[in-house]
């Protein structure tokens, strides 16, 4: 048998974390296209669903691996907020150059990823609590010095046209260019995760942490990086939303932490870890994008839109399932005698 | 008898957990082809000796040498720097990787260069299948496979084999047949033969005395923490084995005592009161 075949065979479909997810994203659209009509598919309605997803994107990819690694990170709810904020702060308020905002901005996801990948390997604490923990205090450190440093909750920043090109405009007076970073996140990420051996590690710390520090990989290091990774997602997120609408507020990004897992789970990756790929990710962040916002452009009540993510999100988990029981059972055919 | 010297010895070795000892002045040698069976009853202390000898844990006293020279293993990583390698009862494996993957896990082959290194698949399923179809099992042929859908006694096959290809020296089997049927069982200890006709020093950790004789050279019966035997093959029957596993008291006594029961009580079980 030849590497060639085996690559297209039945087996190897299904081996794919996100064959799942291409089905479910694939019966949605669909559902959309006949109900929202041409509304929905037409370049407008294209970026209604394409710009949530690709702010979702950003920070679904790296809280994907995390959860790959068997961790969580919740805290992305205070540091989307705290991104616009630092980058508001810094470059709105005090009027420093842009690019020392975007770094201040940049450095604080660094940081307190940093600190919820140390006290996660550190203390042993599951990942959930602590960045629940995180999740508080930057909310709580973050209104807390933007009252007291500008007095209000909300702060207004005008960018200079080049970090305008860059993070925060309309493409064609619709798409916003944080397309272009999720295209570019997926292909960094989805490189790593799939064809290097870091992608390897953590595929094995997700699933069996111990066996994979005896292997020799140095796991802690490993887990302090993704949560640094999801911590800088989020703050860029942010920062990119500052200096798209202008303005940035205190309370903006709760939603983004049910969201993104929302779209991880429907990526098909186990939640207890050690299975998922990249493009399982960006499938399940679009289905959820496009449930989401595709809602409008049918005849239905938008209120209806959280009882199909609700019902959809069990159904990606019952049918990843599936596919999972179908790949560990799948087997070629013996050959010959 | 000519003897090798041994690779691995335990020498006077004691470890407690605080005030709770848990091995007592353990004396152990491990040779090069050589199968040691570590036996006992639940509790004996024999996942203890697996734990020194792998590195989780470190000896109270006495001292690990390895080929004449104290060693001392501060992690398990160090234990498997000197070559020790530890297959625990599900293979220690990850169900959800491939077998290529899996097989290479911290030492992934990689093609390329500079940031673009990239782990290489078809080499690494290749080696993979390779190795474990040298020890006789030869139902894999597909390194994408999911390690999860195996058999048991394949995952344990893969393990053995992997730690045979990374070139162990010393393989522990942790109770490698409990969990698997007659004919799965079968399987591993032909594979545990094979390792040991490689040449590795094999300690094969368990509580059944069949597996054991059909493979073991040596054999070693931890009773509460101590050994109350050490013997060559050949030296004692199966029944003298069990009987020594069941803590002395003679399993013939225990018979003995419930015929006596039966024949006294017209063959019933003690009525409840």
């Amino acid at each position: 048998m030849t590497a060639e075949s085996s690559r297209m065979s039945l087996g190897n479909l299904l081996r794919k974390p996100e064959t799942g997810s291409f089905l479910g994203l694939a019966a949605v659209f669909i559902f959309f296209w006949i109900f929202g009509g041409s509304k929905f598919a037409s370049p407008g309605g294209a970026a209604g669903w394409l710009n949530v997803a690709a702010s979702l994107g950003i920070v679904a990819i790296p809280i994907g691996l995390l959860m790959i690694a068997g961790e969580l990170d919740i805290s992305i709810g205070s540091l989307i907020p705290a991104g616009s904020m630092t980058v508001a702060i810094t470059s709105g308020y005090f009027e420093l150059p842009i690019v020392l905002g975007i770094g201040a901005a940049l450095g604080l996801g660094a940081l307190v990823g940093f600190i919820n990948g140390f006290l996660v390997v550190r203390t042993a604490v599951p990942s959930f609590i602590v960045t629940l923990g995180t999740l508080f205090a930057v909310a709580g450190l973050l209104l807390g010095l933007s009252v007291l440093i500008t007095g209000t909750t909300s702060v207004s920043i005008k960018a200079g046209p080049e970090a305008k090109w860059l993070l925060g405009r309309f493409i064609g007076g619709v798409y916003q260019v944080t397309i272009f970073w999720w295209i570019a996140a997926t292909l960094g990420f989805g490189f790593m995760l799939h064809f290097t051996r870091y992608g390897n590690w953590i595929l094995a710390m997700g699933g069996d942490k111990v066996s994979a520090r005896n292997a020799g990989i140095p796991t802690e290091r490993m887990t302090i990086l993704l949560f640094m990774c999801s911590g800088v997602a989020a703050t860029f997120v942010g920062l990119c939303q500052a200096i798209l609408y202008n303005s940035a507020q205190v309370a903006a990004g709760q939603s983004y932490i049910f969201n993104a897992i929302i779209s991880v789970v429907v990526g098909g990756v186990l939640l207890t870890g050690g299975y998922g790929s990249v493009v399982g990710i960006v499938l399940g962040t679009m289905t959820f994008a496009i449930v989401n916002q595709g809602i409008y452009y049918t005849p239905f009540d938008a209120n209806w839109a959280s009882l199909i993510i609700g019902v959809l999100l069990l159904l990606a988990v019952l049918m990843n399932n599936t596919f999972r029981k179908m790949a560990l059972s799948y087997a070629p055919k013996r050959k010959g005698p | 008898m000519t003897m090798t010297a041994p690779i691995l010895s335990l020498r006077a070795v004691n470890k407690s957990f605080g005030p709770i000892d848990v091995l007592h002045d353990i004396d152990l040698q491990l040779r090069a082809g050589e199968v040691l069976c570590l036996l006992g009853d639940n509790g004996a202390g024999k996942s203890t000796v697996i734990r020194l000898l792998s590195g989780v844990h470190q000896p109270s006293s006495g001292s690990i040498e390895m080929d004449g020279k104290p060693v001392k293993f501060g992690s398990p990583r160090e234990a498997a720097d000197h070559g020790i390698a530890t297959v625990h009862q599900f293979g220690g494996t990850f169900p959800l990787m491939s077998i290529g993957r899996s097989f290479f896990v911290g030492v992934e082959p990689t093609k390329g260069w500079g940031p673009f290194r990239v782990y290489d698949r078809n080499k690494a399923n290749a080696i993979a299948v390779e190795a474990v179809q040298r020890l006789g099992i030869t139902r894999i042929t597909d390194g994408d496979r999911l390690v999860g859908g195996l058999s048991g006694g394949e995952r344990q096959s893969l393990a053995i084999a992997r730690a045979v290809h990374f070139g162990a020296r010393v393989l522990i089997l942790d109770e490698p047949t409990a969990a698997l049927g007659v004919k799965q069982a079968s399987h591993v200890l032909r594979i545990v033969n094979e390792a040991k006709r490689r040449g590795l020093a094999v300690i094969f950790i368990t509580h059944q005395v069949m597996h054991a004789m059909a493979v073991g050279d040596h054999f070693a019966v931890l009773i509460r923490g101590s050994i109350a035997a050490d013997f060559r093959k050949g030296e004692k029957t199966r029944e003298e084995i069990t009987d020594l596993m069941a803590g002395g008291a003679s399993m013939a006594t225990l018979e003995a005592e419930i015929d006596g029961y039966m024949d006294n009580h017209d063959g019933h079980a003690p009525r409840q009161i």
